[in-house]
């Protein structure tokens, strides 16, 4: 029945290309009664509105970052200059420096990766490719699904009471890795499934056909494939981290550091505890010094970011 | 692909800048400068006490380097919550150590000493755009903040002021300008009205007086003196006339009773280690210069002498 009256299956379209592909058509030799014209301005119009909206959503999103951006380049590129990022903190805004917060990062950053990518990774292949259909395997998937939705701030008491005093780390940057790790877990667990999912299932077949066992269909064919997806999935969950202050607030606690940490059994600070130690002093130098550690942040974060997304277009187009 | 060296050279690049930055590299920028003195001095307590000490730790790095001085803020209580179980080995003190936290060491086997370092005036204070309070006396301030206190409208503190409300600003329980407070105005320790914004962070309490003109807040005179332009001063009167804190009236105790020593006390364990010697020695000699800097009044030199005598007498023989 549709396939006898296009322009009623074209009116479901909203595109613009369907619509101009209408008009040509009710432009031909026998003019359309005025019933359908009527009809083509209203889909016309509605395209329109469609349009309008949800390029309104767009740029309400980009609008709020402009200002962002825009808001921190004003206040803090004044601060920003090499002995910045080379100077501890200090009670002069103008001497105060974030370099203990900016190592204080790649510590925790590092550490954290150290732990959350096997752990992650693991967790991932054994869901995927090993767990047998059962009930206990389908409450731990679900579990983890809901554990990437609990506020950081709870991963930040639990951290602060099981390492920091039940295992005596004190406020070390294991302490806040660790802590960090069980923070981003369920994120790379969650996509690196995903990133393994997609490798297709004739993969596998083919391999096991060939008379792989389960660990060389894994090692040989499933995980290089999900390699691209797992590292940006990766990085992504290690972005989230860079950027938490709550958890590491309570780990760390607000604290005056003019030193980087030498091991990982050092106090440490991060770059967002220390951003918000800032923006709460009154002094006015010191709002600042704060914009231009948030630009540091946001440098750091977009890196991240671009590395991510650079991993993701250099390795998919390989196979 | 030569696209791949240059990522390849890029990030060695970035990873050698980052180690070179992050090497603890002596600081030569001063010919005093001791660079075999290491060690770690971890320092926490009261956010009045802070701005002296964290001044003190930053002017100590430039002459000895490789010490590593982190300075906390957990508020006085919270502070020797962690002292007296040898986690720090300094706690900064806005009051006297408390007969409950004394027992806590002894069980724990913990010895310390209590070194004078400053006097501070708690100030009384509203938005400046508050037009109508000069000077408030001690009783009224004692019904404003007892416990289950109905004074809600400033007319209900003296006739004749207006009939809006107030809203109140203080520190938490874990304050040891709290203590003091209630302690020399309420004349019961630890007994005070709940219902304000309490906060360890006097910065938070100054943004808060700051932006609402019909607060009236108490906290050191430091975080008054580095924020005068937002805030106004109110006058205390003990029965002697309304008397403003300032250097003169906090020195001579004529503002009274919120005039208070501040304390750093020193575990005498800790003591034993040269740089913890060193470290309060460079205290003292910079107490003067520092604490005026920060904006409390400096002790009497001999109260300094005592400090230095005190410390040398502690630490007992060297070995």
């Amino acid at each position: 029945m549709e396939h006898e009256q296009p322009p009623i299956h074209s009116a479901r379209m909203t595109s613009s290309i369907a619509a101009s592909v209408t008009r040509q058509r009710h432009s031909g030799p026998t003019p359309p009664p005025n019933s359908t014209s009527h009809r083509s301005t209203w889909r016309r119009w509605r395209d329109r509105f469609f349009f309008v909206l949800f390029f309104a959503s767009v740029a309400i999103g980009i609008l709020g970052l402009a200002a962002l951006v825009i808001d921190v380049m004003t206040d803090g590129l004044g601060a920003l200059d090499f002995s910045f990022i080379n100077s501890y903190p200090s009670r002069h805004a103008g001497e105060s420096g974030i370099r203990a917060a900016l190592f204080g990062t790649i510590w925790i950053t590092v550490g954290t990766a150290a732990f959350a990518i096997p752990i992650g990774v693991g967790t991932a292949i054994f869901l995927e490719e090993f767990a047998p259909e059962h009930w206990a395997v389908r409450l731990v998937q679900l579990n983890i699904s809901n554990l990437a939705g609990v506020p950081s701030i709870i991963y930040g008491i639990l951290g602060l009471a099981l390492f920091v005093q039940a295992f005596a780390l004190d406020r070390s940057v294991l302490a806040g890795s660790l802590t960090m790790t069980l923070l981003v877990l369920p994120i790379v667990i969650i996509v690196s499934q995903e990133a393994i999912k997609a490798v297709p299932g004739e993969f596998r077949d083919a391999a096991f056909a060939l008379g792989a066992n389960r660990w060389q269909v894994v090692k040989t064919v499933v995980f290089p494939q999900a390699i691209p997806g797992i590292m940006s999935g990766i990085i992504l969950a290690l972005s989230r981290a860079v950027g938490e202050a709550a958890p590491m607030l309570m780990i760390s606690s607000l604290v005056f550091l003019t030193f980087i940490p030498s091991s990982p059994s050092d106090r440490f600070t991060v770059l967002p505890v220390q951003i918000f130690n800032w923006v709460s002093l009154p002094q006015p130098g010191f709002q600042a010094v704060a914009s231009a550690g948030i630009i540091i942040l946001l440098a750091v974060l977009l890196s991240l970011n671009s590395i991510a997304i650079w991993i993701r277009n250099r390795y998919q187009t390989r196979y | 692909m030569p696209t791949r060296y240059v990522a390849l050279a890029l990030g060695i690049a970035l990873i050698a800048g980052i180690v070179a930055l992050g090497m603890n590299e002596p600081d030569t920028s001063l010919l005093a400068t001791d660079s075999l003195l290491f060690g770690t001095i971890e320092i926490d307590g009261s956010s009045t006490v802070f701005p002296i000490t964290q001044a003190v730790a930053e002017e100590f790095r430039k002459v000895h380097p490789n010490v590593q001085v982190p300075v906390g803020v957990s508020g006085t209580g919270g502070g020797f919550k962690r002292f007296v179980v040898g986690e720090t080995h300094i706690s900064n003190a806005s009051r006297s150590i408390k007969p409950i936290e004394i027992a806590a060491a002894a069980e724990n086997g913990i010895e310390f000493i209590e070194i004078a370092v400053g006097f501070d005036g708690l100030s009384i204070i509203t938005n400046p755009a508050n037009d109508f309070l000069e000077c408030l006396t001690t009783d009224e301030l004692r019904a404003i903040w007892e416990p289950g206190s109905e004074v809600n409208h400033w007319s209900d503190v003296r006739d004749g002021l207006p009939d809006s409300k107030f809203r109140l600003y203080g520190p938490d329980t874990d304050s040891g300008t709290f203590d003091y407070f209630t302690e020399s105005i309420i004349h019961l320790e630890d007994a005070s009205r709940s219902d304000y914004s309490a906060s360890a962070d006097d910065n938070v309490l100054i943004r808060g007086v700051g932006g609402d003109k019909n607060a009236l807040g108490y906290f050191g005179y430091a975080f008054y003196s580095s924020s005068r332009e937002k805030l106004k001063l109110i006058a205390v009167d003990s029965g002697s006339g309304c008397i403003y804190p300032s250097s003169e009236t906090i020195n001579d105790s004529t503002y009274s009773p919120l005039s208070r020593p501040m304390f750093i006390y020193v575990n005498t364990a800790a003591l034993k280690r040269v740089e913890v010697m060193k470290f309060l020695n460079f205290y003292l000699d910079n107490a003067t210069t520092l604490v005026q800097e920060v904006g409390y009044v400096p002790l009497p030199e001999a109260m300094y002498q005592d400090g230095r005598a005190l410390v040398s007498s502690s630490r007992g023989p060297l070995n």
